[in-house]
Formats: structure tokens, C-alpha cells, sequence
């Protein structure tokens, strides 16, 4: 692919809101996880709670989007000045040729969740209050970002699963390389909620300790929840260290809902079609931030892929020890983790593991360290199989 | 930069909608040939699908594998190696309405099926174990829009990718008390198998340009209500085009004040 300039990006997590919060965290090797104690859940687990989000107001004329997961969305787009670099980019192309692409999982559905506790005890309805289309509907993020901008254009949800939001990449800079917008809004935005808590833990993927991801002895996830954006836009005014979206590669496994390919088939197709992409060979990839979610099928499977393609030669790590995983958010947060990683010269490690797990031979980074980055790879992949591999790089 | 043209070829077709089981009856429908009788949709059983899956499969999970494969089988492409871009309104209803309503009682322990089946994707997933296709999988929700937002990625990747690219759109029913507030009727769906180059298979070639004009509408009450009332068949009016083998411009409701120009060019 032609390579597109992320010509501003943030990212909002359980490790604070904005980058200086995000990289702060990253260098100290600490974690935003804490023993979950969301709404009314009761689960021994761990979780990753942005703080504040239930402080946001939104606009009055945006009223209708008021649910945590549009709180979480404003809040990740005021952060780092990111919604400034929108407006100036609508400035420069106009309202109809800047696109929306975010992914999601869930996005408002705790809405819905509050709004079945409330309902009318005679008829069953749902309380008056509850808008499904603006708060519930996998589109309500998006749609509420075109609103809050003003936009005119093109605009979707990709809704993937946990691949979602590294997918949003590829499908707006397709939209870029055929010139039907100028600029793009990617990004992703998951909030915690009662289907996927007690969702995951009825899968007995939910860890009772903060995960650890690739360590011998996961077992299992820290739901987080997350919202981190990028504005795509042709290369042409690209500087120098700044950072580009270089290739992106998508594929299914195929195989089963809930499960990986146990020989981690469909990532490695993902990696490779990645690769082709960005037209780089392995030996040109100086750190992948792996998916890792610390289940013991998910490293296990992914171990296998990446180290079929790349042996132990490239540092790697999971970042999910420090964010939780952020779900249909995970890709945008680690695009931005990738960023930051080239922009620094710093390969971040892996909060919470302590042992590498000697079955899968990686070069895993229990622990950052400063290095010289030309290229960074990040997976994401989801349920239903659905697996998204990115590239970034950093302008010499 | 001059934006590139967003044009493809049909290569073939399937349809659902309540009344019109597939595409022939709806090709007959939209030439006027019979008239539209309201029925419920008809979702045939998968057979595609493992013994195990196909008890189980949802109503959305039917409704894309017949539409899917009848478009498929149309064009004469062998599904193992399409790419698809799946675009919905929202995801399984039926078993949307059952998580949360169990989540506001006081057993939280949710059947782990029914947390895998709730993703947008569901539908996407059993499509790639019924036909082992391991290509890129596109999953898209823009509420009413959908259906363009579909057809713009699934062009973008086939033009740039050079391969034939399968667009899925459907839509399902919430049950009450969530069907108050989206009264979607009935499972509803199109699937058109778009490829970059003209072929013996191709049917006609589109060619979609944004514009700001109203959408065409469907002169019969019955078609005009699908159209209106189940996202996906915001396409009708393209579809009636196809059907009565007319060229020339069509234009489709996408997302306002954005609306798609859809030009036809017959075989």
C-alpha cells in the first residue's frame, strides 16, 4: 500500500487519558489494572476502569449519545489535542471528504443493560430514556463522532470483535489510495459492561490475577477498556519522525468462534499479508506487539505464527498487562503503543509476566528497553477468527 | 488526487425478504411478472455446516449462508477463497434479548454460546466454518446505512486487491421489549458477488459516486416498505435496475446528507 501519515494520534486507558499518561506508564513498566469493582459486578477478576469517564458531558445538541461508551469516546478525542488536528484537517478538505472508521465490540450495549433493570413492571417496556440507536447500536460511536465533527462523508463501524479496531486501518486507507476522502478518523472505543465481564468469565478466559500475558503461568485476561484515535492522511506531508501506516493484513481462521487455530494459521496469513503490504521482508520488522491476551490458547497459537515467520529474532510483547485488554479498542491502543514505541526508541515490556513461557520461543520482553526502531508490527485478532496484522514506521 | 472510479461487476445475486424466499421469485417480483405476497422470511437450514452448528445456527447465521451462497453459486465462484464484507444493522437479536435479560436478574452466569454468538461478527464466523475460507473478512455496521457503507468498503478492496469480493448485507428482528425501539419486522438480506473485471458471468457493472440527491423509491407499497423498513434493501431500487436489466442511474439512501449515485451498465 501507498504509506498514509498518522498526522496526530492519542489513546485514552486504565493507564491514564493522553499520551504523556500512556508513555509515562509504558517507560515505568507499571499497570493501570485494578481488582474489579465496576457497576455492580461481582467477579474476582482483575479490570482496567479509565478514570472519570462517567464525569464527561456531552454536548447538549448531542444529548441523545449519553451512555459511558460516547463518554469515553469524547474523552479520547479531546485528549492530546486530537480533535483540533480534526478540525483543521475538515478546514483543509471540507466536511464531505473526511471519513469515520472506528471499531467497537460492544460499544453502548450497558445502556441497554441499566435499561432492562428499569422496565415497566406491567408491559415490559423499556424505559423512555433508552435510545438504541444512539447509545446501543455498534454504529453509535461513529455516528456520534461525525456529529460531534460535523462531518458529511463517508463513515462506518468495523465490528470485529477485538480486531476491530486495527481493521478501521486498512479499510480507511483503502478509501485514501482510491481518493474517495482525504482524511481519515480511525480509531476504536470499548467500555466495560456486564455482557463481556461475565460474558468472558462464563468462557473461563477471565483471570482472577492481572493477567500475564506469554508468561508460563496465564491464565487468562484483564478486561480494560479503551479509546484511541488516529487522523490518517496522504504522506505528502509527512516529516521527518513522523509517523506512517506502512502495510496492513487481514485474514479468518476459519476454524472456531471462540477459539484460535491451534497452529495460529490465520495469524500467520495476517502477518505475512501485512508484510506484502508494507513491502518489507522479516528482517525489516524491529518489534511486534503481540495480541497476547494471556489466555493459554491465544499466546500459544500467536507464539506459534510469529515464530514460524520471524524465529526469536525480533523483540516482542504483549502490552495487555498494563492496559487490560481493551477489546474492540485493543488495535487503535496498540497501533498508538507502536507509535509511540518508534517515535521514543523504546520496545515497551510486559507488566505482570515474570516467566516467558520457555515452550514458545520468542524474544520476549518481560521488561522495555531503549532500541532503534525502523518498523513496528502489530496483531489483533477476535473471535470468529478474525485476525488484522499492522505496520508502522517512523519517517528517517 | 482524482479519486479513482468505484466501479465493479455483478457476477451474481442472492436475496431474502419476507415474501420473497430467493432472488428469482424477487426478480420476478421487481419485473412486475407476480405480485409480492406478505409471508414471514423463509431461512433455509444450512447444510453447509457441521451437524453440531447447524442445530444451533441462529436465524441470522441462516439468512447469511443462503443469501451468500445463493449469490456465490450464481456467479459460479467457489466460496473457499472469496474475501467477504458482511454489513448489518446490528447483530442477533433474539440472543442480544436473552443476555441482557438475564443480566438484570440476580444469575449473572451467562451461557458462554450465547456470549460468542452476541458479536457483530457472529455471522461472519460461521460463515468462514461452513466454507473454510480463509481471505480477508470484512464486518461493517452504519444502523440504516449499512448497506452502502458495505458496498463502499467491498469496492475499495476488490479494486485495489484485484479479486473478487462477496457483499453480505442483512438484517435481523429484535424480540420485544427491544423491538419498541428498532422495529426492524424480519430477517431481511442481499448478497452480491462484485468483481473487478467483466467476465461471461457478469450480470451488469455499477459504477457509485456520492451525491446529495433522495433516493429513488419503489412505486409498489409492499416493495417500497421493505425497502424503508429493513436496511440492507435500501438497495431495491439497484436491484430493480438488475432485475428489468435497465442502464443508467440509480440513487440509493446511504447516510445523510451523503446518498449513493449508483450507475448502471448492462452486459
Amino acid at each position: 500500500m501507498t504509506p498514509l501519515l498518522l498526522s496526530s494520534f492519542t489513546a485514552t486507558t486504565c493507564l491514564g487519558s493522553g499520551l504523556a499518561a500512556t508513555r509515562a506508564a509504558l517507560h515505568a513498566g507499571s499497570s493501570g489494572l485494578q481488582p474489579c469493582a465496576f457497576e455492580s459486578v461481582e467477579l474476582p477478576t482483575w479490570i482496567g476502569e479509565v478514570a472519570a469517564v462517567d464525569a464527561q458531558k456531552l454536548p447538549e445538541m448531542l444529548a441523545r449519545y449519553d451512555c459511558r461508551n460516547n463518554r469515553l469516546t469524547q474523552l479520547g478525542l479531546e485528549a492530546d489535542d486530537f480533535a483540533c488536528a480534526v478540525r483543521a484537517a475538515v478546514g483543509r478538505y471540507g466536511r464531505t471528504r473526511v471519513g469515520v472508521f472506528l471499531g467497537t465490540s460492544t460499544a453502548g450495549i450497558l445502556q441497554t443493560e441499566l435499561a432492562y433493570r428499569r422496565r415497566d413492571p406491567d408491559s415490559g417496556a423499556l424505559p423512555d430514556d433508552f435510545n438504541y440507536r444512539a447509545t446501543h447500536n455498534s454504529f453509535s460511536l461513529a455516528e456520534f463522532t461525525r456529529d460531534y465533527f460535523g462531518l458529511e462523508g463517508m463513515a462506518m463501524a468495523i465490528s470485529t470483535a477485538c480486531s476491530s479496531s486495527a481493521k478501521v486501518f486498512a479499510a480507511a486507507a483503502r478509501q485514501l489510495a482510491l481518493g474517495s476522502i482525504d482524511a481519515a478518523i480511525v480509531g476504536g472505543v470499548d467500555s466495560l459492561c456486564l455482557t463481556t465481564l461475565y460474558g468472558f468469565a462464563s468462557l473461563q478466559l477471565t483471570s482472577q490475577q492481572p493477567c500475564r500475558p506469554y508468561d508460563a503461568a496465564r491464565d487468562g485476561i484483564s478486561i480494560g477498556e479503551g479509546a484511541a484515535f488516529a487522523l490518517l492522511e496522504r504522506a505528502d506531508r509527512a516529516a521527518p519522525g513522523d509517523i506512517l501506516l506502512l502495510g496492513a493484513g487481514e485474514s479468518s481462521d476459519a476454524y472456531h468462534m471462540s477459539s484460535p487455530h491451534p497452529e495460529g494459521l490465520g495469524a500467520r496469513l495476517a502477518m505475512e499479508a501485512a508484510l506484502r503490504s508494507a513491502n518489507l521482508a522479516v528482517d525489516a520488522i524491529d518489534y511486534i506487539n503481540l495480541h497476547g491476551t494471556s489466555t493459554p490458547a491465544n499466546d500459544a497459537a500467536e507464539g506459534k505464527a510469529v515464530a514460524a515467520l520471524f524465529a526469536d529474532r525480533v523483540p516482542c510483547s504483549s502490552t495487555k498487562g498494563a492496559t487490560g485488554h481493551t477489546l474492540g479498542a485493543a488495535g487503535a491502543v496498540e497501533a498508538v503503543i507502536c507509535a509511540l514505541a518508534l517515535r521514543d526508541g523504546f520496545l515497551p515490556g510486559s507488566p505482570g509476566t515474570v516467566n516467558a513461557d520457555p515452550q514458545i520461543p520468542l524474544q520476549y520482553l518481560v521488561h522495555g528497553r531503549d532500541g532503534k526502531l525502523r518498523h513496528a508490527l502489530s496483531n489483533s485478532f477476535g473471535f470468529g477468527g478474525s485476525n488484522c496484522s499492522l505496520i508502522f514506521g517512523v519517517t528517517p | 488526487m482524482n479519486p479513482t472510479a468505484l466501479s465493479a461487476w455483478i457476477d451474481g445475486i442472492g436475496f431474502i425478504a419476507p415474501g420473497l424466499p430467493d432472488w428469482p421469485t424477487a426478480r420476478a417480483v421487481l419485473r412486475s411478472e407476480q405480485a409480492l405476497t406478505a409471508a414471514p422470511s423463509i431461512l433455509p437450514v444450512p447444510a453447509i455446516l457441521p451437524p453440531a452448528e447447524r442445530r444451533r445456527a441462529s436465524r441470522v447465521v441462516k439468512l447469511t449462508l443462503a443469501i451468500g451462497l445463493e449469490a456465490a453459486a450464481h456467479a459460479g465462484a467457489d466460496v473457499a477463497t472469496l474475501s467477504t464484507v458482511f454489513a448489518a444493522s446490528g447483530a442477533d437479536g433474539h440472543n442480544c434479548h436473552a443476555l441482557c435479560e438475564q443480566l438484570a436478574t440476580d444469575d449473572r452466569q451467562i451461557s458462554p454460546t450465547r456470549f460468542h454468538n452476541s458479536v457483530h461478527n457472529a455471522a461472519a464466523g460461521y460463515w468462514g466454518i461452513a466454507t473454510h475460507a480463509m481471505a480477508p473478512c470484512q464486518v461493517i455496521c452504519a444502523y440504516d446505512a449499512s448497506f452502502g457503507a458495505g458496498l463502499l468498503d467491498a469496492i475499495g478492496e476488490l479494486l485495489l486487491a484485484r479479486q473478487p469480493v462477496l457483499l453480505i448485507a442483512y438484517d435481523s428482528e429484535y424480540p420485544q421489549p427491544l423491538h419498541a425501539k428498532r422495529d426492524t419486522p424480519d430477517c431481511g438480506g442481499v448478497a452480491l458477488l462484485l468483481a473487478p473485471e467483466k467476465s461471461e458471468r457478469s450480470l451488469a457493472g455499477i459504477t457509485v459516486t456520492p451525491t446529495t440527491d433522495a433516493a429513488e423509491t419503489l412505486a409498489d407499497n409492499g416493495l417500497e416498505s421493505l425497502r424503508t423498513s429493513i436496511p440492507a434493501l435500501r438497495s431495491l431500487p439497484l436491484l430493480q435496475k438488475l432485475a428489468r436489466a435497465e442502464a443508467g442511474p440509480v440513487c440509493l439512501d446511504y447516510l445523510a446528507p451523503m446518498q449513493l449515485a449508483v450507475t448502471v451498465q448492462q452486459c
